[in-house]
């Protein structure tokens, strides 16, 4: 089991070092002429008149929360989907209740305007 | 050890090494092709242009020696950090895809997987997911304020689809009985009587010639609908057209990449390249049999080859017909990824949004239950 481990720990060992060739490579052979003007945040020719870090629209964060309770509840089908067949009618029935909560949750959701873009 | 070293190198290599560059060199000749222009072939060596294959190389040494801008106000460091946040992931998923089988010689296995772990298919979402965040890291560590918008919506897009994108396919575990990459494409190396059902209910024997009729046993024929949302999601997934809203030129300029110059926005750039072959291995192995070859099982190749020159080199033959064979499969889907992007126009953010929540999720879960009570009755049927 522990061999898997290596293997991946490997992999993301030569990702993380072709990153940093890329980068290092980079640095090495581009050139580097800097003046204030040339660093400006780009806003189509104008100065920046507001900063980027400021509030924005709350919908972002509704969908995070829903991405949140979804993506849990997709964990749970994956062991379920792989014993389905060990399980039978029982495991389908007790899947079916779990999903309802699931279900009403977004319904609910839709019919408040969560989804409403 | 070496075993994997070896194995790693060649999977990095081939998709890294040899697909990547020929991917956007077939994006540009694609859409030339589809929009009937002569496309890509300035780019030449003392005269000689080769089908503007010359392009790939011109990139990279374009984006090298171009000056790495950072503009004022950014965080520095997660300036830095963002474009490597989104190509490792990449890269770290082809661990876990099998780009063979596994083999016997004389005592020995060879099982061509980097990591055979019991968790593949989780592994790939979840290194997927990480993803996310070099995007968000991307557009907050700017200092500006198209670069945020657009990481927003690639945040807001990105973990959507990420929900419906892993219930579009409970439905093939449960035919499957795995989560294990490698376990689910030798499973799909068989095939199956196309009319054999209809024969069983009706219970009259058909012509034979009909009974000739054979399918390979492969998800995307076991799981349509499956196939067809998981597609959509893994592609919305990539923000590649006609995804793209996030950097919607139109509006956003270039989105979460628009203050990286240089070979920094070549790691953005060749990360979402590299997924595409990345979601080709994917989708191959899920639903187009992965390594397996249609109507030619393993103990077949290897049955027939091996009683005139012996079982080990049969299994030699069998491994590398096996290894050219998913690699063509990978070829086909990237080409139907291009088709794809190519074809369809941008949609605009509210519709990839609606398209997430109000009809592939509700389509995906009920995909979950008919696939259930269907594998019920037929369990039911022929017991």
């Amino acid at each position: 089991m522990l061999a898997e481990f290596v293997g991946i720990l490997l992999i993301l060992a030569l990702a993380l070092l072709i990153a940093a060739a890329f980068l290092v490579l980079h640095r090495m052979l581009s050139p580097k002429r800097e003046f204030a003007e040339k660093l400006e945040p780009f806003e189509c020719g104008e100065s920046q008149i507001v900063s980027p870090h400021r509030r924005f629209s709350v919908k972002f964060y509704l969908v995070a929360m829903l991405f949140v309770l979804f993506d849990v509840e997709a964990m749970f089908f994956y062991p379920w989907g792989a014993l389905f067949r060990d399980l039978g009618g029982y495991g389908l029935a007790v899947m079916a209740v779990f999903s309802v909560p699931l279900v009403l949750g977004l319904l609910y959701e839709w019919k408040k305007g969560a989804l409403e873009w | 050890m070496l075993e994997i070293v070896l194995k790693m190198l060649f999977i990095v290599l081939v998709i890294l090494g040899g697909m990547l560059p020929l991917i956007t060199w077939v994006e540009r000749k694609q859409s030339a092709v589809m929009q009937d222009r002569i496309g890509a072939n300035r780019a030449d060596l003392m005269g000689v242009t080769v089908l503007g294959l010359l392009h790939p190389v011109a990139d990279v040494l374009k984006l090298f020696s171009k000056e790495d801008v950072v503009p004022t106000g950014a965080n520095r460091t997660l300036h830095l950090l963002a474009p490597v946040v989104a190509i490792v992931p990449a890269i770290v998923t082809l661990a876990v895809i099998p780009f063979g089988g596994s083999y016997t010689f004389g005592g020995a296995t060879l099982n061509l997987v980097v990591a055979d772990v019991d968790w593949g298919i989780v592994f790939v979402f979840a290194v997927g997911g990480i993803a996310t965040y070099g995007a968000v890291m991307a557009g907050w560590a700017s200092n500006n304020n198209w670069s945020l918008l657009g990481s927003m919506r690639a945040a807001a897009q990105m973990v959507s689809y990420e929900v419906t994108m892993g219930f579009s396919i409970v439905g093939l575990f449960m035919i499957y009985e795995t989560l294990q990459l490698p376990a689910m494409a030798a499973w799909q190396d068989d095939s199956f009587r196309l009319l054999g059902f209809i024969e069983y209910l009706l219970d009259i024997p058909l012509p034979a010639f009909l009974g000739w009729i054979r399918l390979p046993l492969w998800g995307v024929f076991l799981q349509p609908l499956g196939f067809v949302l998981f597609l959509v999601c893994i592609m919305a997934e990539n923000k590649r057209p006609p995804f793209d809203a996030p950097e919607g030129e139109s509006e956003l300029v270039a989105g979460y990449h628009l203050e990286y110059s240089g070979m920094r926005f070549g790691l953005f750039y060749t990360a979402e390249f590299l997924e595409v072959p990345v979601i080709g291995c994917i989708l191959t192995t899920l639903f187009f049999g992965g390594w397996s070859i249609p109507f030619l099982p393993q103990e077949t190749i290897v049955g027939f080859i091996g009683a005139g020159f012996g079982e080990g080199f049969a299994t030699g033959v069998c491994l590398v017909l096996h290894v050219l064979s998913f690699l063509m499969k990978v070829a086909l889907m990237i080409w139907l990824q291009m088709a794809l992007r190519w074809t369809l126009p941008r949609f605009r953010y509210d519709q990839v949004m609606d398209l997430c929540w109000k009809i592939i999720l509700p389509l995906s879960i009920a995909n979950v239950f008919v696939t259930g009570a269907i594998i019920l009755w037929i369990e039911t049927v022929m017991a």
